[in-house]
């Protein structure tokens, strides 16, 4: 997993609420046995009209908007467990998701491919989706050591919460899967019990 | 203080616990199917590990299979290089695979309840989010996504943090011709769907006490739907009854010592919850979702509430629907009974005595699936499948089928579907697929009516 520690960003606005993970990435490409070219089909349904058309209207069609953050309403992540929603966020260039409030399935799967899923106050998230909206220039800045995301502009400085753990990890570059693999020990104990 | 039901099992299965981090829990049973588990095996092998423990492990091909034909090869080039690499994986890992063809294949969430490889007190994980299916049984089942598939390979744990627990009590009697399905959707409703995020729920109450397991699992597989991660009812004479004599359950003296053990599982009476929320059964009604999210959902024959937001506001839109209106006799062209929330014998059992007689309407395609080979058996040495046949239903082989829109089984755009699955997503059924939630008996109602109508 790549390390993640602080980012400087312009960000990409989804000011919509309950984004399930069936929208994130569609059933119909979860077919592939390798996590690579999910970003392609990243929000399949919203970006193309008919299947194949762009729409025009969504904003990852928008050439205003870019950037490595995307910033989205709340309950973020819903629904299905498939880690091919974190995986086409990551694959589509995203290292960082900010809304008010993510689901839990979805928040440990970002956490697990380097993504930082960062939860901060609705009213902030309100802010910084309006302004947005009307100057898609805005620089975002995340700080992972500091537990920091700050918005200049709009003089927003919000710390986030991350489990302990979850930051050593994510600023190290580790898996879970190495640390329970250095529990065997304890593991093989209990079994015996 | 006494401890709650989640509490023993979760306790009980702690291996260590990180200073200022997660725990690790150990997992007795592991489910796996062919759409989450590639990219777990892969990784097993890029860091050359093996696999902990084969023996907990068992696997089925269920979400990308074709339900018609099941005997030839599979046309679709991908879904067939995903099944097959199921198959090679699970022979080279040494896993136990129920596949096509097996007579215990089916929905993961069916079979493995049916086979008695599900059982009280355990703690089991799947790459998928209704996976919460098995906490019918009183067990601490949850979904997963692929990494934490890869590290239960390799460890048969899993690093977590403590859920809080919550405690949804329904009591009094429920109205005629409400069921499992109508309690969910309406709970889910009245809380929404993220009031579960961060809990593990217990249901309580006489209402999930006097249901069959069938019911307790549609209720339990929708807790994910409210955001929660698993929800389980503590096991008692109904679930000790299910679990005797299946292929896997213990037997003999085995069965005698895990029986002990399951009665002491139950919430003590000075239990505490970190939240209590408790419903009138006589309450709910006959459930119908009207939106694009499961907690969009009405009494059957209400009127659609005005939209709250921006999100509910599009929702209306997608679905083609006005605020203020009734879906009581709108035309629906496509009815779906199945997937792991409603499709085991029991939800056959009801759709086949309602139709029994009657016919589907022209205008409606109504579409039967079992969830595993062995209710499509069951639903032949019944003789239900005659009066789906007589009634105008098509009966397919067992699967997922139209419930994800991934497999062949999709509904066309634009289109209403009375399905009696668990998500009424955009597209969840297909690109531009509109679905409306509801139970089996409304499902076999509208296909034989081809509309919604009032069940009085």
């Amino acid at each position: 997993m790549e390390k993640f520690t602080r980012l400087q960003s312009k960000a990409v606005p989804l000011p919509i609420s309950d984004v399930d993970t069936d929208q994130i990435i569609p059933a119909r490409f979860l077919k592939a046995t390798n996590k690579i070219g999910f970003g392609e089909n990243l929000f399949r349904d919203w970006r193309y009209l008919n299947d194949t058309e762009p729409n025009k209207e969504f904003v990852l069609n928008n050439p205003k908007y870019s950037g490595s953050i995307l910033v989205a309403g709340a309950n973020f992540g819903c629904g299905s467990s498939r880690e091919h929603a974190a995986w086409a966020i990551e694959d589509y260039g995203f290292k960082v998701v900010i809304s008010s409030f993510f689901a839990d399935i979805f928040k440990g799967n970002a956490l697990n491919n380097g993504i930082l899923a960062i939860q901060i106050d609705q009213h902030e998230l309100n802010s910084i989706l309006q302004k947005l909206e009307a100057d898609p220039e805005i620089i975002i800045e995340v700080d992972l050591e500091a537990q920091k995301c700050t918005v200049p502009v709009l003089g927003i400085e919000s710390s986030f919460e991350i489990d302990p753990y979850k930051k050593y990890c994510l600023l190290n570059g580790f898996d879970d899967i190495d640390f329970l693999l250095s529990k065997k020990t304890e593991i093989n104990k209990f079994e015996k019990k | 203080m006494g401890k709650t039901l989640f509490d023993k099992v979760w306790d009980a299965h702690i291996v260590d616990t990180i200073q200022d981090g997660p725990q690790i829990l150990y997992i007795d049973q592991h489910l796996i199917h062919e759409v989450t588990s590639p990219q777990a095996f892969a990784e097993l092998e890029e860091k050359g590990i093996d696999m902990a423990r084969t023996d907990k492990t068992v696997a089925t091909a269920d979400h990308n299979v074709p339900t018609i034909n099941q005997h030839l090869s599979i046309k679709d080039a991908l879904s067939r290089k995903q099944v097959d690499t199921l198959t090679k994986n699970c022979e080279k890992f040494g896993v136990t695979l129920y596949g096509l063809g097996h007579p215990y294949q089916g929905i993961i969430h069916v079979m493995s309840p049916e086979l008695g490889i599900t059982q009280p007190g355990m703690t089991m994980v799947c790459g998928d989010s209704h996976t919460s299916t098995h906490g019918a049984f009183g067990t601490i089942a949850f979904g997963i996504g692929t990494s934490q598939v890869a590290q239960v390979f390799a460890s048969q744990c899993v690093l977590i943090n403590k859920p809080k627990t919550m405690r949804i009590t329904v009591s009094g009697k429920l109205g005629h011709n409400v069921g499992p399905k109508d309690v969910i959707l309406y709970i889910i409703a009245q809380l929404g769907t993220n009031a579960g995020t961060g809990f593990f729920v217990e249901y309580a109450g006489n209402v999930f006490e006097d249901m069959t397991m069938e019911g307790r699992m549609t209720v339990c597989n929708m807790s994910i739907e409210m955001g929660a991660r698993g929800g389980m009812i503590a096991p008692d004479q109904t679930t000790f009854s299910y679990v005797k004599n299946r292929e896997f359950a213990p037997k003999g003296e085995a069965w005698d010592q895990k029986l002990a053990y399951w009665k002491t599982l139950h919430s003590e009476k000075d239990a505490t919850f970190d939240k209590e929320i408790h419903f009138d059964a006589a309450d709910i009604a006959p459930m119908i979702t009207y939106g694009t999210n499961p907690g969009m959902g009405m009494a059957l024959d209400a009127k659609i509430p005005a939209a709250k937001n921006e999100t509910e506001v599009k929702a209306l839109e997608y679905m083609g629907f006005n605020a203020g209106e009734e879906l009581l006799g709108k035309t629906i062209n496509y009815v779906f009974i199945g997937s792991c929330t409603n499709s085991r014998i029991e939800d056959f059992r009801t759709v086949a005595s309602y139709i029994k007689g009657k016919r589907k309407a022209n205008n409606v395609n109504a579409l039967v699936v079992p969830g595993s080979q062995k209710v499509a058996a069951q639903i032949q040495n019944e003789g239900l499948n005659q009066i789906f046949e007589e009634a105008g239903f098509e009966i397919r082989q067992s699967g997922c089928s139209a419930c994800l829109g991934m497999n062949e089984d999709k509904i066309p755009a634009n289109e209403y579907c009375v399905s009696t699955s668990n998500r009424n997503f955009e597209g969840r059924q297909g690109p531009g697929a509109r679905t409306l939630l509801a139970s089996p008996l409304i499902a076999a109602m509208t296909a034989v009516e081809g509309k919604i109508t009032s069940l009085h």
